[in-house]
C-alpha cells in the first residue's frame, strides 16, 4: 500500500501544480483576482505533498522492499542502511523524483517567505515557476514512475553500483540537485518579472539569495563530486573534463555570472539585460546538462544505458522552457530597458568584463561537450578532452581572475585609475615576481606558470578590499565577496602546484620492498585478504615516512563487490597540510609481485579547500542579506505601526 | 534596443538549432551499429610516423604480416587509458603482440606516460588528426581492435580493457588465428 501512497500524493502534487499555474497566470487579468487568492495555498500543499512522496520512496528503499521495480533493481537486503538510503536517488526515477521535489518545495519557500515583490510578479512567478514543475511531473508520471510495482517480488535486489556505494557520493547528487534546481527559482523570477515588465532592482535583490543558496549548493557539489572522482576511481585526477562534469560546470558558470550581475542591477539598476539572460542561461544550463546525462546521447560511446524515449520526453521539456522563456524575452526586450549609465572603468564595468568572461567560459565548456555530437551528425567521429578545454577556458579565465583582483576595489559609476595605482602596481609587482621566480627556480608548463601568478594575485587582490575597514563593522556580504575570492585563488593555486608538481610511481613491488615518491618513502609490509558486509579485498599495508618523519600505516584496497559483481580500487591517502600522498593497490603479477601505485601531490587538497572556501563566502553572503532583509522588513512594520497609532492618537 | 532584440532572436535560433541537432541525435541508431560496421573489412591502408622515439610506426602493411595482433588505440591524455594499462600488461605477457596507435598525443607525453605506466606496445604510430582512428571506426579513446594476420578486423573491444576482459580478448585473439600458424 505505501507505495500506493507514495504514487497518490505525487499525483494529487501534480494537480495543484496544475491548479498554481492557472490560478498564478489567470489571477495577473482583471477580474480574476479572487482565484489569485488560491496559488500560495497551492504552492504551500504541492511542496507538502511532493515531500510526502519522496519520503515514502525513502521509507521503501529502507525496508528493501522488493515488489516495487525500482527497489528490486537497484538494492539489495545485504546493503548497509545508509546506503540504502541513498540507493533512492543514486537512479534515474528516484533522482527525477528528488528534481521534482526541490523544485516543489523551493516554489513553497517563495511562497512562504518572499514579501518583497510586487503581488503580480509574485503571482506571475509562481505560475512559471509551476508550470516548469508539471512538465518534470508528467515526465516523472508517465516516463519514470518511481512507485511501478512487479507482478511477483524476487527473492533478492539486484544491488547498486559498489562505485556509488561511497559515503562522499551518498550525499554528492542532492547537493547538485539542490544547486540545479535552486536556480529553476532564478529562471521563474525572470519570467515573472518579465510577464509583468517589473525588472527592477527590487526583483534583482528578491532574486539574489535564492541565486547565491543554489549557487553555494552547485559549488560544494562540485567541490565534492571532484574529490570522489579523485579518491573513489582510483585515477588521482581531480578534473577529466568529462561530460557529466561539465553538465555541473556549465550552470554553475552562468550562476557565478547571474550572482554578479544581480549584484549590479539591485545596486545600481544596470545590467537588466544581462541579469535577465543569465537567469534564463542558468536554469537551462541545468536542464541541459540533465538532459546530456539522463539522456546518455554523449555518454554512449562508452557504455550507459540509453533511453531514446526518456530522452525525448526530457528534450521536449527543454525546448518548451528554454525556447519560450527566451522568445518571451525577445519579445519583451523593449521593456527590460538599459538601466544607469556607467563608465568603462568602475565596478560596474569590471562585472562586465566578468560577465563576458564567464559567459565565454560556458560557451568553450558547452562547444568542447557537445561538439562530438555536432561532428557526429556529419559522421565525422572526435573525441575532445583537456587538449582543448585547459588552454581554451585558460585564455578567458586567467585575464578574468586578474579583473577579479582590481574591480572589487573600484567605485561605483565611474573611477579614475590614479586612485587605484597604488594597489594596481603592487598586485602587477607582485604577479610578475611570482611568474620571474617560478619560471627561473623550476621547469614548469606555460599554464601551471601563469596559474601560480595569477595565483597569487588573487589571493592578495582578494584581501585588499579589507584595508582601512573597521573589520568588525564590515558587511557579512563583503566579507562573502573577500572569502570567496580568496578561496578563488587558493583553488587555483592548488590546480597549479598538482599539475607542475605532482610525481607519479608505477611499480611492480615485493613485499619488503621500498619505493621512493617525491619525499616519501614507502615500504610494503604485506597484502591479506579482508572482508565487509558486501564485499572482499586484498588489503595491502604499506608503512609510508615523510622525509625523516614517524612511518604511518596505509591499507589500499582492491575490492570485489559480489552484488553485482564489480571490482574498485579503494585508495589510501595520507593528507599533510602541504599535499597529499596517494596509495593505490593494483593486481598481482604472475611472479607475485603486486602492482602499486604511488602519487605524491604537492598541495592538491587546496583545490577542495578552495572551493569549501567559495561555498563559504556565499553562505556568508547570504546569511547577511537575509539578516538585513529581515531588520529592514523589521524597521519598516515598527514605522508603519507608529504611524498607525499616532493616527489614531490625532 | 534593436541591437538587443536581434541578439535575442538569435539566441532563440541558436537553441532551436541545438535542440534539433539533440533530437536528430536521439532518433539515430546508437554506436553499436556503428562499431560493427567496419569488423569482417580490411583495414584501409596507412602509413603512421613513430610516435615515441625507440619504436617503430606503424602501417596497415605490419598488420598484414600474417600474425594476428592486438591494435590499442589510446593517448597518454586519456585517463581511463591508464586503467587498462595493467591488463595490456596480463595480454602482452600471455604472448599477445599489441601495437598502437596515439591519438593527437606529443612524444615527451608519451614518453612519460609510459615511464609511468609501462610500455606494452611493439609499435605505435602518431595518428595526429584521428584520420587512421576514424577510418578503422573507433569513435573515442581507449577502444582495442583484434586484427587477423591478413589486415581484418575481427572485434572491437569499446573503452578500457577490464580485468573481466582479457579473457574474451585472448579468445577473439585466438578465434582469429593466433598460434594457428605458427
Amino acid at each position: 500500500m505505501i507505495a500506493e501512497f507514495g504514487l497518490v500524493c505525487l499525483w494529487l502534487a501534480a494537480a495543484l501544480a496544475g491548479l498554481q499555474l492557472v490560478a498564478g497566470l489567470l489571477g495577473l487579468r482583471t477580474g480574476w483576482e479572487g482565484l489569485a487568492v488560491l496559488t500560495r495555498p497551492a504552492a504551500l500543499l504541492q511542496a507538502l505533498l511532493c515531500l510526502v512522496s519522496f519520503l515514502t520512496l525513502v521509507v521503501l528503499f529502507a525496508r528493501t522492499d522488493l515488489s516495487v521495480a525500482l527497489v528490486a533493481a537497484n538494492s539489495h537486503s545485504a546493503k548497509p542502511l545508509i546506503f540504502k538510503l541513498s540507493g533512492t536517488w543514486g537512479n534515474h526515477e528516484g533522482s527525477m523524483l528528488l528534481w521534482v521535489t526541490v523544485m516543489s518545495v523551493a516554489g513553497g519557500l517563495i511562497a512562504s517567505v518572499e514579501r518583497r515583490l510586487p503581488e503580480r510578479t509574485m503571482l506571475a512567478t509562481l505560475g512559471a515557476q509551476a508550470f516548469v514543475g508539471l512538465g518534470f511531473y508528467a515526465f516523472l508520471l508517465f516516463a519514470s514512475n518511481p512507485f511501478e510495482r512487479l507482478a511477483s517480488a524476487p527473492p533478492e535486489g539486484n544491488g547498486l553500483n559498489p562505485l556509488l556505494q561511497d559515503i562522499g557520493l551518498a550525499f554528492h547528487p542532492p547537493t547538485l540537485y539542490i544547486g540545479y534546481v535552486g536556480l529553476s527559482v532564478a529562471f521563474s523570477f525572470v519570467v515573472g518579472a518579465l510577464l509583468t515588465r517589473q525588472v527592477t532592482p527590487d526583483f534583482a535583490k528578491a532574486m539574489r539569495p535564492w541565486v547565491l543558496g543554489a549557487w553555494m549548493f552547485l559549488t560544494v557539489g562540485i567541490t565534492a563530486g571532484s574529490y570522489w572522482a579523485y579518491y573513489e576511481l582510483g585515477w588521482g585526477g581531480w578534473w577529466f573534463w568529462d561530460p557529466t562534469e561539465n553538465a555541473s560546470l556549465m550552470p554553475w558558470l552562468a550562476a557565478t555570472a547571474l550572482l554578479h550581475s544581480a549584484s549590479v542591477l539591485a545596486a545600481r539598476d544596470a545590467l537588466r539585460a544581462w541579469t535577465v539572460m543569465l537567469g534564463v542561461i542558468a536554469f537551462s544550463m541545468s536542464m541541459v546538462g540533465t538532459f546530456l546525462v539522463r539522456s546518455g546521447i554523449l555518454t554512449s560511446v562508452h557504455a550507459f544505458a540509453v533511453d531514446p524515449e526518456r530522452g525525448g520526453f526530457i528534450l521536449a521539456l527543454l525546448a518548451i522552457n528554454i525556447g519560450m522563456a527566451l522568445a518571451l524575452f525577445a519579445t519583451r526586450a523593449g521593456t527590460v530597458a538599459e538601466g544607469e549609465r556607467f563608465s568603462v572603468f568602475s565596478r560596474e564595468g569590471a562585472l562586465v568584463i566578468n560577465n563576458v568572461a564567464l559567459s565565454a567560459i560556458l560557451g568553450v565548456v558547452l562547444l568542447g561537450t557537445l561538439y562530438p555530437l555536432l561532428t557526429e551528425a556529419f559522421d565525422v567521429r572526435v573525441s575532445v578532452g583537456p587538449p582543448y578545454f585547459n588552454p581554451v577556458t585558460a585564455i578567458f579565465a586567467l585575464p578574468m581572475l586578474l579583473v577579479v583582483a582590481v574591480g572589487p576595489l573600484l567605485r561605483w559609476r565611474g573611477d579614475n585609475l590614479a586612485r587605484v595605482r597604488l594597489p594596481v602596481i603592487l598586485l602587477a609587482v607582485l604577479g610578475l615576481a611570482v611568474l620571474l621566480g617560478v619560471w627561473l627556480a623550476s621547469d614548469v608548463g606555460l599554464l601551471p606558470l601563469l596559474g601560480f601568478a595569477v595565483a597569487a594575485v588573487v589571493v592578495v587582490g582578494s584581501l585588499l578590499p579589507l584595508k582601512g575597514r573597521n573589520l568588525l563593522r564590515l558587511p557579512l556580504a563583503t566579507w562573502g565577496m573577500v572569502v570567496a575570492h580568496f578561496g578563488v585563488g587558493i583553488a587555483l593555486f592548488g590546480m597549479a602546484a598538482d599539475t607542475a608538481f605532482q610525481t607519479e610511481r608505477l611499480v611492480a613491488a615485493d613485499v619488503g620492498d621500498v619505493i621512493e615518491v617525491g619525499p616519501w618513502t614507502a615500504r610494503l609490509e604485506s597484502v591479506a585478504p579482508v572482508a565487509g558486509p558486501n564485499w572482499t579485498a586484498l588489503e595491502a599495508a604499506i608503512g609510508v615516512r615523510h622525509g625523516d618523519g614517524a612511518e604511518t600505516m596505509t591499507h589500499p584496497q582492491a575490492r570485489s563487490f559480489w552484488s553485482p559483481p564489480t571490482e574498485t580500487s579503494e585508495v589510501s591517502l595520507v593528507t599533510r597540510w602541504n599535499g597529499q600522498l596517494y596509495v593505490a593497490l593494483g593486481d598481482q603479477a604472475q611472479d607475485g609481485r603486486w602492482q602499486l601505485r604511488l602519487w605524491w601531490k604537492p598541495f592538491v587538497t587546496w583545490i577542495w579547500y578552495g572551493g569549501l572556501l567559495i561555498a563559504l563566502g556565499g553562505a556568508l553572503a547570504l546569511v547577511g542579506r537575509v539578516v538585513t532583509d529581515v531588520r529592514r522588513r523589521r524597521a519598516t512594520s515598527l514605522i508603519a505601526r507608529r504611524r498607525d497609532t499616532a493616527e489614531v492618537a490625532a | 534596443m534593436n541591437r538587443l532584440r536581434l541578439f535575442l532572436w538569435g539566441l532563440v535560433a541558436a537553441a532551436l538549432a541545438l535542440f534539433g541537432l539533440f533530437a536528430y541525435q536521439l532518433s539515430q541508431p546508437k554506436d553499436e551499429f556503428i562499431q560493427s560496421a567496419m569488423i569482417g573489412k580490411t583495414i584501409p591502408p596507412f602509413d603512421l610516423r613513430p610516435a615515441v622515439e625507440g619504436l617503430p610506426g606503424l602501417s596497415s602493411a605490419d598488420l598484414a604480416d600474417g600474425q594476428p595482433k592486438l591494435v590499442n588505440v589510446f593517448a597518454s591524455w586519456c585517463i581511463p587509458c591508464r586503467v587498462e594499462a595493467p591488463q595490456l600488461e596480463a595480454l602482452r605477457r600471455s604472448g599477445a603482440p599489441i601495437v598502437a596507435i596515439a591519438i593527437r598525443d606529443r612524444p615527451e607525453d608519451l614518453a612519460q606516460f609510459f615511464a609511468t605506466y609501462g610500455n606494452p606496445f611493439s609499435a605505435v604510430g602518431a595518428d595526429d588528426v584521428s584520420a587512421v582512428q576514424l577510418s578503422i571506426g573507433s569513435s573515442g579513446v581507449p577502444e582495442t581492435f583484434v586484427v587477423d594476420g591478413r589486415g581484418v578486423i575481427r572485434y572491437q573491444h569499446i573503452g578500457e580493457i577490464r580485468p573481466e576482459h582479457v579473457a574474451l580478448l585472448q579468445a577473439k585473439l585466438a578465434e582469429a588465428g593466433m598460434g594457428a600458424g605458427a
